[in-house]
């Protein structure tokens, strides 16, 4: 087996040293009748070659050259080839958490860097390590809120996405967290009235997304003196990390729990991505996940540790902030990069042009169909209405080698014929111009949903 | 070590000043030279109502995490905020370092602690842990 | 200084300082194409909401981002480096055509909303990954969706209380043994439980008698690792199973150390209702400095009901999709459906190997394992002197009588070029050495190791104060640790 460094002379000598004569003596504190005596049913052992081509094979039928209008919490941007490359040394990959600061200095600073980009970018005092997504994170987020605030109950906002609202519900289950949803508006947003009715002085925090699932920007400012007024905390979700460039951060609230996959993570069919809490120094000590700390060795050379490790399993046990151990440091790394390589002026003109496509692309399809919550600002998302099965349509787009925005049915039943679509600075105009053209291509099938809505309105 | 004569002593390490109604209460020099270089103490909210025994909070060190138990029941008045900035005081001088002071709801209740001398017979045995 | 460091100490460029202070306005490493839709005036779109201002973001070029990251990434240790011995973290060799396959466009790129007609490559991946983990476990079914071992814990014992819920009993706590992980306690109080602990007897097994003892109706599940954290395996692990069952209760066992039974001994078949996986420590998926990682639960059929949602499942037509109607189901655990970039890995790895490969591996494992404790005994105290598998774990007792602890020998090992081991735990041990090779390591590598240990023993009893102010190599000496915790600076700062 070629990853294994011994021929069967060492094998041999080892055995011999030991005092053992065969391997199986070594397996003898397994009682017999439990060891298995046959092969595993895998496939069999196989050549580099054959396992890339299998892998191949198995890519060409999983949307390989499609053009994709899907977000929705994962998002196609640009990866900078300087990502792999640096993320792909050794020192990086195959080195583990930086217990041993010594020889971790590599890992131990570029999380520094990353927790202070982070920092930046959300206008908190302090960001861990990361947490495996942003759905897990905005879970962990609130669990923080109940332990800050000592109130139990969570108002979650029915824009947030509805994946990591399931997630929460499963992470509250057992934790004694009563869940209320706040619904949205005309224009898409949290209602403010129906929030205010229902926070209550039990009120942990009021947990919302910005950019919200349908890309449409929440008046922060506003949730957070609602929350704030009734002793609440707020805790925003930022599944677009693109979005920072160029929208305000959500300056007012108490944690922020992100999603970065869109600074330089592959889509990857959903993960691993790296998901992010930051917050107020204040509530550091409350924070779930690992940081890293600057400090000075027996010299005073300036250099870093992972610290304030009290929080954590391995010392607290079932008193911790979190079962959490592992993380996803290596795509943090990937993450991290790419905040460098855009940084102060890139980020923000990356920003503006899922924006502008954003905007090319929403106009177009008001052009033929009903533009939802048109209201709002938005960012690179938009919610499209139409008289046709949005199903129907994606099967006619996926014939031309497009996939169509995602149907929002499963989801939010209330809205109808309704698709999430996404735009992001890879999405070409041409792109967008025969997408609406595909999708219009049944006569009336988005037009009238227009006319449809507006007697809605009426009504 | 001499251990204060001023005092009584709980056998999970801490020590109880009483002054009339009040108590003050901290942690022995034996319990930090233990843990090793104190770098955080959590105290509780003043007004929070504390039973004898129980966990007022925690005193934690680089890769330990303590908790405090009250040696007598009571009401919390104070909290010594200097140990937010300076927990290192504690191990500079843990009796001269107090954590949060009480008033008693049942003073005889210190009657059960242990003296200076029994506490220190007690730590001896302990093992010198 | 008598030894000399193995490991390379210099470098040209040892001061590499924060990439912050290398920034300066008008530096660039990105150019985006030019637009091909209208221009938009930002401040009109967002109103009150844009964002002008990205404060102290770095502004530098490329090749000051590559020297950057190269320079940090020569001051870490890495198995690419030599041997990694941190046991419970089963630090094996990462097959780069894992990275390879893993970057292929259609997997890379793949949406995870995209329609299932199109993800039938992705999901033939994870169908028959799962296959594969559920007869290496010889469990019945498999989620693959948590996100790493303590998540796979937190699924499984969601799981487990879902069952006794439907049982019409629930229940009110978790055994587990002292030596135990800190996430298995970390993740009972998650899911509500309360954690009661169970010693371990003298051959660092469960204690038969107390497990009886403590054993009741209001026991939901033991949570045991097997082989435990000394690298021993429990041999009565079927008795404890009976215990457990005859009282109701289920056996969780926590996969971390599955390296030393793949292709040798199966859970399913010794009375393992639940388990979890770590596709990062067995399936030599890349540690990445800390993740990340992958934990699939398996479990027996009596808990199918409760898998998270959504399930893979074929469909009527032959093809596959995910079923998201599961009334009993545990819930979502996650968005998405887990980790699928080290499903990818884990299944090249499998394949690299094949049923001879694994089993192969298993024993070389346990082979160098013993190797290593055969060349320590004797220099090191053996506390349990049980059959080790796969780890071997020594206490400081005998460098201890000079002054000299666990930590202190681990950082003296960084001067001879190993990674330390795994040090102070399991914490049955007092000043525990915890070493698990794992199966990427040579004789050779071994006996540098072997001998490397020695003569830090040998430095201990001459010259203790080396040891003590061990490492001497590296580009930074010990850390004040102290200093970070007591006034913490978590984030950079201009000087103003």
């Amino acid at each position: 087996m070629r990853y294994l460094p011994k021929s069967p002379a060492d094998r041999e000598a080892m055995l011999k040293a030991i005092g053992l004569r065969t391997v199986d003596e070594l397996f003898a504190p397994i009682p017999a009748e439990y060891r298995l005596n046959r092969d595993l049913k895998v496939p069999r052992q196989m050549a580099e070659s054959e396992i890339v081509d299998y892998f191949r094979q198995r890519s060409r039928e999983n949307g390989e050259g499609y053009t994709s209008f899907l977000g929705a919490g994962a998002y196609a941007h640009y990866r900078p080839v300087i990502i792999d490359s640096l993320i792909s040394r050794g020192e990086f990959l195959t080195a583990y958490t930086p217990y041993q600061a010594e020889i971790s200095q590599g890992t131990l600073q570029s999380i520094f860097e990353f927790q202070t980009m982070i920092c930046e970018l959300t206008a908190m005092e302090v960001a861990n390590a990361s947490m495996y997504d942003g759905s897990t994170a905005a879970a962990e987020a609130v669990m923080m809120a109940v332990r800050l605030t000592g109130r139990r109950s969570v108002i979650v906002a029915r824009s947030l996405h509805p994946e990591y609202r399931e997630v929460l519900a499963t992470y509250a289950t057992h934790q004694g967290m009563p869940l209320s949803v706040s619904g949205f508006g005309d224009d898409g947003r949290v209602n403010l009235k129906e929030l205010e009715k229902s926070i209550t002085p039990e009120t942990a925090c009021v947990l919302i997304q910005s950019p919200n699932f349908f890309g449409t920007i929440e008046d922060v400012a506003a949730i957070a003196e609602i929350a704030h007024k009734n002793g609440a905390m707020l805790v925003v979700s930022i599944a677009e990390a693109v979005s920072l460039g160029i929208v305000e951060p959500p300056r007012e609230a108490d944690v922020i729990a992100m999603e970065a996959q869109s600074f330089g993570v592959p889509l990857g069919f959903g993960g691993p991505y790296c998901g992010v809490i930051a917050t107020r120094e204040k509530y550091v000590r409350q924070m779930p996940g690992r940081l890293v700390g600057q400090t000075v060795d027996k010299q005073g050379r300036r250099g870093f540790v992972l610290t304030l490790a009290t929080r954590e399993q391995h010392i607290r046990r079932e008193k911790a902030t979190s079962n959490i151990c592992t993380n996803q440091a290596l795509v943090a790394l990937m993450v991290n990069i790419f905040m460098t390589v855009y940084g102060k002026i890139g980020l923000k003109e990356l920003a503006k042009q899922n924006l502008a496509k954003t905007a090319y692309a929403a106009g177009e399809f008001a052009k033929q169909g009903k533009l939802l919550f048109a209201g709002a600002p938005r960012f690179n998302e938009f919610v499209v209405q139409t008289k046709e099965d949005p199903q129907a349509i994606n099967d006619r787009l996926l014939e031309h080698k497009i996939v169509g925005g995602l149907p929002l049915k499963k989801f939010y039943p209330e809205l109808g014929n309704a698709a999430l679509w996404c735009c992001t600075e890879l999405t070409t105009r041409t792109g967008i111009d025969s997408a609406v053209k595909s999708a219009a291509e049944r006569e009336g099938s988005l037009r009238s949903a227009k006319e449809e809505s507006v007697e809605e309105v009426a009504r | 070590m001499a251990y204060p004569t001023d005092r009584k002593y709980t056998k999970q390490h801490e020590w109880i000043q009483a002054s009339g109604s009040t108590g003050a209460v901290g942690i022995t020099d034996h319990a930090q030279e233990e843990l090793g270089d104190i770098v955080f103490v959590e105290l509780p909210k003043v007004g929070a109502e504390l039973a004898a025994g129980k966990s007022f909070g925690t005193v934690e060190s680089v890769k330990a995490v303590s908790d405090l138990y009250s040696p007598a029941s009571g009401t919390v008045t104070a909290v010594n905020e200097n140990l937010v900035t300076s927990p290192e005081s504690v191990n500079k001088d843990a009796h001269g370092s107090w954590m949060m002071k009480i008033t008693l709801k049942n003073p005889k209740e210190l009657d059960a602690l242990l003296s200076a001398a029994d506490y220190e017979k007690y730590v001896t045995e302990e093992g010198g842990h | 200084m008598k030894h000399t460091p193995r490991k390379a100490t210099l470098h040209v460029n040892q001061n590499e300082g924060l990439i912050f202070e290398k920034s300066s306005a008008g530096k660039a490493a990105w150019k985006l194409p030019p637009l091909d839709v209208p221009e938009v005036d930002a401040a009109k779109l967002l109103g009150a909401s844009e964002r002008n201002d990205l404060g102290n973001m770095p502004e530098v070029s490329e090749i000051e981002i590559i020297r950057h990251f190269t320079r940090l990434s020569t001051w870490n240790y890495a198995i690419d480096l030599g041997m990694y011995p941190l046991g419970s973290c089963t630090m094996k060799y990462n097959p780069r055509v894992n990275e390879s396959v893993a970057r292929v466009e259609g997997l890379a790129n793949g949406h995870p909303y995209q329609p299932e007609k199109i993800s039938q490559g992705a999901l033939q991946i994870l169908k028959t990954l799962s296959e594969c983990l559920i007869d290496i476990t010889g469990m019945d079914a498999i989620t693959l969706q948590p996100a790493a071992g303590a998540h796979g814990e937190m699924t499984g014992l969601l799981m487990v209380r879902a069952y006794h819920h439907a049982q019409g009993r629930p229940r009110k706590k978790i055994l587990i043994p002292d030596s135990a992980h800190g996430t298995n306690p970390a993740t009972a109080a998650m899911v509500d439980y309360a954690v009661e602990n169970l010693k371990s007897d003298s051959r660092g097994m469960v204690d038969i008698a107390a497990l009886e003892a403590q054993m009741n109706e209001d026991v939901a599940a033991l949570m045991l690792t097997n082989p435990n954290t000394l690298g021993v395996f429990e041999q009565q692990i079927h008795k404890i199973a009976d215990i457990l069952h005859a009282k109701g209760g289920l056996l969780y066992m926590d996969g971390a150390n599955m390296n030393a039974l793949v292709g040798k001994v199966r859970p399913g078949d010794f009375g393992v209702d639940v388990m979890h996986l770590n596709l990062h420590k067995t399936f030599s998926t890349p540690h990445g400095g800390g993740g990340p990682g992958s934990g699939p639960v398996a479990i027996k059929k009596k808990l199918e009901p409760f898998l998270p949602t959504p399930v893979l499942t074929a469909k009527s037509d032959g093809t596959l999709g995910f079923e998201y109607n599961r009334p009993q189901s545990v819930g979502r655990v996650r968005a998405f459906y887990g980790n699928f970039g080290m499903f990818v890995r884990a299944l090249a790895y499998i394949q690299a190997n094949g049923p001879d490969g694994l089993r192969q591996t298993t024993e070389d494992a346990v082979l160098n394992a013993n190797y290593i404790r055969k060349g320590l005994e004797g220099t090191y105290d053996l506390p349990y002197s049980t059959p080790t598998m796969h780890e071997v774990v020594f206490s400081d007792k005998l460098q201890a009588k000079k002054g000299v602890r666990t930590m202190d020998i681990a950082k003296r090992l960084i001067d001879y070029g190993f990674h330390p081991y795994t040090t102070a735990f399991p914490l049955i041990v007092p000043g525990a050495l915890m070493i698990e090779p794992t199966e990427s390591e040579s004789k050779e590598e071994m006996d540098l190791f072997v001998e490397a240990m020695k003569a830090i023993a040998d430095e201990v009893q001459e010259d203790p104060q080396t040891v003590l102010d061990a490492p001497h190599s590296t580009r930074v000496s010990r850390l004040d640790e102290t200093a970070a915790a007591r006034k913490p600076v978590l984030r950079w700062k201009p000087v103003v």
